[in-house]
């Protein structure tokens, strides 16, 4: 059976043509495709992860500065209350503060009246004794009879000086 | 409707004329065409003009231990007729009990012998066409990688790629230790696109294809030493210890080492298979389609050119089958060739349990994440 039977001249040109496309593709064509393709996939899967990675830092930053939101609202509102605060104590203190002012101008007022009103007393006082004095003489000129008479008259109208009526 | 009858009315025309031609020639030798079509030859033999063949001629180179080397075309040897010879050579009919087919020498002593004949035949043609054709088709891909490994790939790049991981993935990771890998999947690789192009090629019935190439079982040959290399030459030391020491009880492999006797011709067995498979198929496969061929013109020549028609219609939707059939096998048969050499090799390379890596995640880590548990195992078994 020739079917059976290998050719050496076949099986020459078989080892040179087939060796010569292996030593040609295991030099330059297998290891370029595989090593392209697992560099692609090696980048591939980094770019994949690098992409995860900035998601979960901009997730990150999402909750910061909601926090920060947060936050600058609550520090808000506490400046908003405080300020309230101080408005209605500044208030309170110039209500305060008016009012003392008023009342020490009040007193002082009514210190000055009652000086003033002193003052015009003696004055009044002093003229009234000028006037008294005045008619007394006066009286006196018309009737200067009787000395005794007249000095008593005038002890009781010093007494009766004393009275509250001419006091008023 | 008027199309498809248009073409039936053509296809019978046809053929009724390759029938009448059948009729023609009263006596068919379907052994030499069978076996003329299928076997390595001298030349491409594409038609016939007025009784002359038209052929491609490839040359001739011989040794004889007489006169020396010759190295002429085939076309001296093939015009030769019966009782001629062309320095002393002729090609021996397909008749011939010793060599059919194959060029001889006729010696002054008058004896009929076979020279070294490493012709450029019909089959050392289809492989050089094939190892062309790979090299064409994987160095420009090859080129643009390298020049730009990052750029967004071109549809035949793609194509590449995905021919290159379909093998990768598929048959050479599941079965080799991972490290290994770029160490074997060269050759593997190589191996594989060659049967597949061989076949295909070998399927197609014209000039410069349909040479019968790995249905020869020099080629075949071929390969499965390459195989053999790979597997028990670059195989490990711990393969070499199961072949020649393995963990068997004593009186096995001492004093009559039966059970390494056993182990070395099943290292050569392995790569036998392979060799016969391979072969057997793709042989098969053209003989079944050079057989219904073969029927028409049996029949036609038996019964007339009426019966070789009805023949013909059969046979010839038998051969649009079988061809398609056959484009099945010839990816069936380089996955099956390269899946075993894988699996040999993968054996004579696995380490002992103790420091074993074997690539039991299988598919090379292409898209990042991990594939099917187990599949190492899943086809080992097969």
């Amino acid at each position: 059976m020739e079917l059976f039977l290998p050719e050496s001249g076949l099986m020459i040109w078989m080892l040179i043509g087939f060796l010569i496309v292996l030593f040609i593709l295991a030099k330059v064509g297998w290891p370029m495709i595989m090593g392209a393709v697992t560099k692609r996939n090696q980048h591939i899967s980094d770019s994949l992860l690098a992409a995860q990675e900035a998601n979960d830092a901009l997730e990150g930053i999402e909750i910061a500065k909601r926090k920060a939101i947060a936050e600058s609202h609550a520090e808000q509102i506490r400046i908003m209350n405080e300020s309230q605060e101080l408005r209605k104590q500044l208030l309170d203190e110039a209500r305060n503060e008016a009012r003392v002012q008023t009342e020490q101008m009040l007193a002082e007022a009514r210190q000055r009246i009652a000086k003033e009103q002193a003052e015009a007393m003696a004055q009044i006082k002093a003229e009234v004794i000028t006037l008294s004095v005045d008619i007394a003489e006066k009286l006196l000129q018309r009737e200067l009879a009787d000395k005794d008479a007249q000095s008593r008259y005038i002890e009781e109208l010093l007494k009766n000086n004393e009275h509250p009526n001419i006091e008023a | 409707m008027k199309h498809s009858l248009r073409h039936i009315i053509l296809m019978l025309l046809v053929i009724l004329s390759v029938s009448l031609r059948a009729e023609e020639k009263e006596s068919l030798d379907v052994k030499s065409f069978i076996f003329g079509h299928t076997s390595d030859g001298y030349c491409f033999h594409l038609t016939e003009v007025k009784g002359e063949p038209v052929c491609v001629w490839l040359p001739v180179i011989v040794h004889s231990k007489e006169s020396g080397w010759h190295v002429f075309s085939s076309k001296h040897v093939c015009e030769l007729k019966e009782g001629e010879d062309y320095q002393g050579f002729y090609i021996a009919p397909m008749t011939d009990p010793k060599y059919p087919g194959k060029l001889v020498e006729l010696t002054s002593s008058g004896e009929v012998k076979r020279p070294f004949d490493l012709s450029f035949t019909r089959n050392a043609f289809g492989i050089f066409l094939v190892c062309g054709f790979m090299l064409a088709f994987f160095l420009p891909a090859a080129k643009k990688y390298k020049k730009d490994p990052m750029a967004t790939p071109t549809k035949y790049q793609g194509l590449v790629e995905w021919l290159t991981y379909m093998v990768l993935d598929g048959i050479i990771s599941p079965s080799i230790p991972k490290s290994k890998v770029p160490k074997f999947a060269p050759y593997l690789l190589t191996v594989f696109f060659f049967i597949f192009f061989c076949n295909l090629f070998g399927l197609i019935p014209f000039f410069p294809f349909g040479a019968n190439v790995t249905g020869n079982l020099s080629i075949t040959l071929v390969l499965a030493l390459c195989t053999y290399v790979a597997v028990n030459v670059l195989g490990n030391r711990h393969y070499w210890k199961d072949i020649l020491w393995p963990d068997v009880p004593m009186f096995l492999k001492f004093p009559i080492p039966l059970m390494p006797i056993i182990e070395l011709i099943s290292t050569l067995t392995k790569p036998f298979a392979l060799m016969i498979r391979l072969f057997a198929n793709i042989l098969a496969g053209h003989i079944i389609i050079m057989v219904l061929m073969a029927l028409i013109f049996i029949i036609g020549g038996m019964y007339g050119a009426g019966l070789g028609a009805a023949t013909s219609v059969i046979s010839i939707f038998m051969m649009v089958f079988m061809t398609a059939l056959e484009c099945l096998v010839a990816y069936i048969q380089a996955y099956v060739f390269t899946m075993l050499s894988s699996i040999f090799i993968g054996m004579a390379q696995e380490e002992t349990e103790e420091n074993g890596e074997r690539n039991p995640e299988g598919l090379t880590d292409r898209t990042g994440g991990k594939t099917e548990n187990g599949k190492f195992i899943k086809q080992t078994n097969n």
